[in-house]
């Protein structure tokens, strides 16, 4: 019997855990590319708070799920650019203007949600995607097998982004964009150009994130139904060292931890709920502290890039 | 970039007085211009949004900015919302000069905040003028070692510091909550039933005294003012204060000339965290005489606001608090008058932000402005 409990537990952890990295997964590889470029894009939450929300607005106001999703890529496309051109052509200070498009994603999509609906409103969802064959297996079957599409997009994307990344012209002029700028602007690349695509890829999968919180998981919104994870994203990116396997291992020891809290609260195991939802930011902290410092970073990382005279 | 500024104190010594004040005050009407510019954008932006919500802008506004200034209620709230945005921005201040940025003053309010409130709770009979200062001090120090965290992340291990804050955040707000969920909790709020999360009233005599009687402005107000001359002095007076804006302008050059970076990076992050913890113990002793659920209220953000829009001066910072101040309040009345909710206030306050940071470009080469006008002329 109680061997039982401890497997439905173990698989249950497991599934949640594999579930709840989506939004990670698709935020933080999405982040990479900015950072790649050499762009710290810390709005990533107001952007996915922006996603949710509207992704939300419009399922709840046509009942298609789809159209939700599609707003959610154009707005995440829209705060993308707005993010670069405030970087990029502006110059502007990143982690400051990062903070900036959160609080504008935050206070807007709080505007906009009580102004048009103001309570908990559930709307139609994503249902879990069942696989032929493979959703049945026991036990791996509802661990692996029993999402909705966007959970195995963000899985799929891992790889897509390796080779995107290494394995292109663009993952290469991303690259050189974000390490020696001024020599990919000796050979023709326009670095600004290409800051912009990444700051916008980065912003589309944000809202594609947010888009997975409201309508492929929560199916309502609530207020600050991010709660940080945009902020866990960027942290990712470190923890990963800018690179999709890193991030998908960091998504998975982080959502694991965070699968491993709800299932404590689940159980009624008595302990103080509060000090059990600290334990992803702490892991995080920790995963960073341990990560950073010894390893490569983006050499133009956070560095604007000036023509000089010649603007 | 050392290196200019250096020219440019040559430069400047070797003009005449006259000529030095004139581009001074040259200076100082371009930065009120870009940064009155700024905040006109932004309305203007909040202004089409609400339009496009189907909400009348101008009746909002009118509200918004009409009724800080058309009572005393009005006055007086905007003077206790400024207190906790000057408290928050001087330390942004301290950090931002000194390189190191400080996203963590929700959680060091908290920190702060907790802390005041158990301390007064457990030395009840205290008399005044000792309770009072030990308690403002300890809530200092917490938020100090909140914040000191996350600058010895970032000196010892360069860990980025906006990243450790945003957690260390979360991590706070559970913590806080906890606490006044559980062992902090009212005993009443046990007795009856009810409870409601927040800890039992302070003893009276903690209570910051009232400025003018039947508001809730109280002297918490003098000690923000106090502060900025001092944290003014500190910054630009003494050598520590001259140590960490040499660390902000540019750390290799600080280390090459003996300054302990790592050492200033922590002391500039334990200084911001201690003036947020302050900030916090303030709202306690000063307006809500416990600790409760939603405290901060995203004062840890509008400070960041509050300080930028006061070029990151700490006398600047006193009227651009008073401004957010009464932008917070008017969003408030806002939402209880013509029912358009006071989140709006928070987008408008993103959009003032990266509306400042985009035209710091301005300020960096002014001769940006004077090319792009014609250009734009042209088009036309």
């Amino acid at each position: 019997m109680e061997h039982i409990i401890q497997q439905g537990l173990l698989v249950g952890v497991l599934a949640t855990g594999v579930r709840l990295a989506t939004p990670f997964l698709l935020a933080a590889l999405g982040e990479m590319f900015a950072q790649r470029s050499g762009v710290f894009n810390l709005g990533i939450e107001g952007i996915m708070m922006m996603g949710a929300f509207f992704g939300f607005l419009v399922t709840f106001f046509t009942g298609n799920p789809y159209f939700g999703l599609g707003s959610s890529l154009i707005v995440g496309f829209l705060m993308g650019l707005l993010m670069a051109l405030v970087s990029v052509t502006l110059k502007a200070e990143q982690g400051i203007s990062g903070i900036g498009l959160y609080m504008f994603g935050w206070g807007l999509s709080g505007l906009l949600f009580r102004l048009y609906v103001g309570g908990i409103t559930s709307i139609p969802g994503l249902g879990p995607l069942h696989l032929p064959v493979l959703s049945d297996i026991p036990h791996i079957g509802s661990i692996l097998f029993n999402h909705n599409w966007i959970v195995y997009l963000a899985y799929l994307l891992v790889p897509v982004a390796w080779f995107v990344l290494f394995k292109t012209p663009w993952g290469l002029r991303v690259r050189a964009v974000g390490t020696t700028p001024e020599a990919a602007d000796t050979l023709g690349v326009s670095v600004n150009a290409v800051r912009y695509q990444a700051l916008i890829v980065g912003g589309v999968l944000a809202g594609l994130a947010g888009a997975y919180l409201t309508i492929g998981q929560a199916n309502m919104y609530a207020d600050n139904i991010t709660a940080g994870r945009g902020f866990i994203a960027v942290a990712l990116v470190y923890f990963g060292r800018w690179n999709p396997w890193g991030i998908l291992a960091g998504s998975l020891l982080f959502s694991m931890a965070d699968s491993f809290q709800l299932w404590v609260q689940v159980m009624g195991i008595t302990f103080p709920y509060e000090l059990a939802v600290v334990l992803p930011y702490v892991t995080t902290i920790l995963a960073l502290a341990v990560s950073v410092g010894r390893v490569w970073t983006p050499a133009a990382l956070g560095r604007p890039f000036d023509r000089g005279s010649r603007g | 970039m050392a290196r200019r500024s250096l020219n440019e104190g040559v430069y400047l010594s070797k003009m005449n007085r006259n000529a030095g004040t004139i581009r001074l005050v040259k200076s100082w009407m371009q930065q009120l211009l870009i940064l009155l510019g700024a905040l006109l954008a932004a309305l203007l932006i909040g202004a089409i949004l609400l339009a496009i919500a189907r909400s009348n802008p101008i009746r909002a506004y009118y509200v918004m900015f009409t009724g800080p200034f058309s009572s005393r209620f009005g006055i007086t709230e905007t003077l206790v919302r400024a207190t906790p945005l000057l408290l928050v921005g001087l330390g942004i201040v301290i950090s931002f000069r000194s390189g190191i940025l400080n996203i963590g003053g929700e959680g060091q309010i908290l920190a702060g905040a907790v802390t005041a409130a158990a301390l007064a709770l457990v030395l009840q009979s205290w008399p005044a003028p000792v309770l009072i200062p030990l308690v403002l001090l300890a809530a200092a120090a917490a938020g100090a070692s909140w914040g000191g965290i996350a600058g010895w992340l970032k000196a010892r291990l360069s860990v980025n510091e906006i990243l450790s804050t945003v957690m260390l955040n979360q991590i706070a707000l559970q913590i806080y909550l906890y606490l006044i969920r559980g062992p902090l909790i009212d005993p009443q709020e046990v007795a009856y039933g009810t409870g409601v999360p927040q800890t039992a009233l302070l003893p009276r005599q903690v209570w910051f005294p009232r400025l003018v009687p039947a508001t809730r402005l109280h002297a918490g107000l003098i000690l923000a003012l106090l502060l900025a001359v001092l944290v003014y002095v500190f910054l630009w007076r003494t050598t520590i204060g001259y140590r960490m804006r040499a660390v902000g302008a540019g750390p290799a050059a600080a280390r090459y000339a003996g300054i302990r970076v790592e050492f200033y990076l922590i002391l500039a992050m334990a200084l911001a965290g201690a003036f947020a913890g302050l900030a916090g113990a303030v709202e306690v002793l000063g307006v809500h005489h416990r600790a409760l659920e939603g405290l901060s209220g995203g004062y840890g953000f509008s400070g960041i606001v509050a300080a930028l829009f006061g070029r990151l001066h700490p006398l600047g910072t006193i009227p651009a608090s008073l401004l957010i101040g009464a932008l917070i309040l008017g969003a408030d009345m806002m939402q209880r008058g013509v029912s358009i909710p006071a989140a709006m206030v928070m987008a408008i306050q993103g959009l003032v932000i990266l509306f400042v940071v985009s035209s710091d470009i301005l300020l960096r080469q002014p001769e940006l402005l004077s090319r792009m006008v014609p250009r734009l002329a042209k088009k036309r």
